[in-house]
């Protein structure tokens, strides 16, 4: 199996609805042609984000299910993560999964914009945020007041 | 056998941008250290998690200025052996962050003050010449942004709350303020002058002091020292709790 199919297929440990390539943290995969060596470059969402170690045994292992045994997971910071390299696919998966997804940033700003987020389940724009963070370092808590039932929103970073 | 207590001046070579980092690293992993002493205490449950998901960041940062931190000195430590190997006299994080947490306007004055630093501080790296710091700069910048967000929106609720809440978060005010001008001493060596940063966290703190109904202390008390390894003897305790499993248990992983 291609090397760059295999690790584009490993979902995310914490959001297992998602994959690495559509959450834009696959990077990079590249083989070696003399060696068949495997080089995959991924960058974390949060400098903290404890799923990391998980991605690169889960990238290890998903290689060497394909065929290609000698991998090497390289761990980049520049250029930081945005919350707008999540796939369209990526984004409508999250939805599906009842996770707003974030809404495109477009530029380079750090100042927290809070736009409308409108609820993954009914689709009313009506809703609140309960918490500034959530379940894991890249979500935040929100509630319907519409049809009432909280959600996960990923915020935009 | 634990490696001797190194002194930053045998550095040689690397003294500007190793000590820099080595601070900054400090500075992020004692707050991490801190804020984690919340979890399962904070007054609701969504602080609770917030408060842990901000030591994380800080977590995350701290790692990774530490890896640097071990690389430019070239003497063979890792992340692990400068967090957990090292005495007090050995640390170089600033005193604001080694403070107890206090009540949770205490925290917050913490957490407001830090944020307010770290923002322009990882700013300018991420502009600056050194590529590695530039990225981390880069990616803490946008945490820190959050950090400084969510503590500015406490102070200012609590702050322009309740008369008792006024009173407690204007006591937290007073008590942490002389802390935060050791983090401005000036550094001509350092990758980031630290007192060209001075003008940016005056302006933020003025606005949301302003907004909180809340005013800045003055005080000529400027306690400072922790940039040499001088330490409170709270920081002691700190690191006693933080470092006796790794200490007793040399390499254990789990």
């Amino acid at each position: 199996m291609n090397a760059r199919a295999a690790v584009a297929a490993v979902v995310d440990p914490e959001i297992r609805v998602v994959t690495i390539d559509e959450l834009g943290i696959l990077r990079a995969v590249e083989e070696e042609p003399a060696t068949g060596r495997v080089v995959v470059t991924i960058t974390p969402t949060y400098t903290g984000c404890p799923a990391m170690d998980v991605i690169r045994a889960d990238i290890r292992r998903a290689l060497a299910a394909a065929g290609h045994p000698d991998a090497e997971v390289r761990t980049v910071y520049a250029p930081a993560w945005s919350t707008d390299w999540i796939s369209d696919a990526g984004r409508a998966k999250l939805a599906a999964a009842g996770i707003a997804p974030p809404a495109r940033r477009g530029d380079d700003t750090v100042v927290p914009l809070t736009l409308a987020v409108r609820c993954p389940r009914c689709g009313s724009p009506e809703t609140t945020q309960v918490s500034r963070f959530g379940s894991t370092a890249c979500k935040a808590l929100w509630r319907c007041r519409s049809c009432a039932e909280p959600f996960d929103h990923l915020k935009a970073l | 056998m634990l490696r001797a207590p190194q002194s930053r001046t045998e550095g040689g070579p690397v003294s500007g941008v190793f000590d820099f980092t080595l601070a900054l690293g400090d500075d992020a992993l004692i707050a991490a250290q801190r804020l984690g002493e919340w979890t399962t205490r904070a007054p609701e449950m969504e602080e609770d998690i917030a408060l842990a998901n901000i030591a994380l960041d800080q977590l995350g940062a701290a790692r990774l200025l530490l890896t640097y931190a071990g690389e430019l000195e070239g003497a063979g430590r890792d992340e692990d052996d400068l967090a957990f190997l090292r005495d007090d006299r050995e640390f170089r994080n600033c005193l604001l962050v080694e403070l107890p947490n206090g009540d949770f306007g205490v925290t917050m004055a913490k957490l407001f003050f830090l944020a307010a630093w770290q923002l322009p501080l990882y700013t300018a790296l991420a502009g600056g010449g050194d590529d590695r710091l530039a990225a981390i700069g880069a990616k803490a910048r946008k945490e820190s942004a959050y950090h400084l967000d969510h503590a500015s929106l406490w102070v200012k609720r609590l702050g322009d709350g309740t008369d008792e809440s006024h009173r407690r978060m204007q006591d937290a005010v007073d008590q942490v303020w002389p802390y935060v001008h050791e983090l401005f001493t000036s550094d001509p060596a350092a990758p980031v002058d630290p007192a060209t940063l001075r003008a940016d966290f005056d302006a933020t703190v003025a606005a949301v002091l302003d907004e909180a109904t809340l005013t800045r202390p003055e005080t000529r008390w400027t306690p400072g020292g922790g940039r040499d390894g001088v330490h409170t003897e709270q920081l002691s305790y700190l690191l006693a709790e933080m470092q006796v499993l790794h200490r007793a248990h040399p390499g254990a992983s789990w």
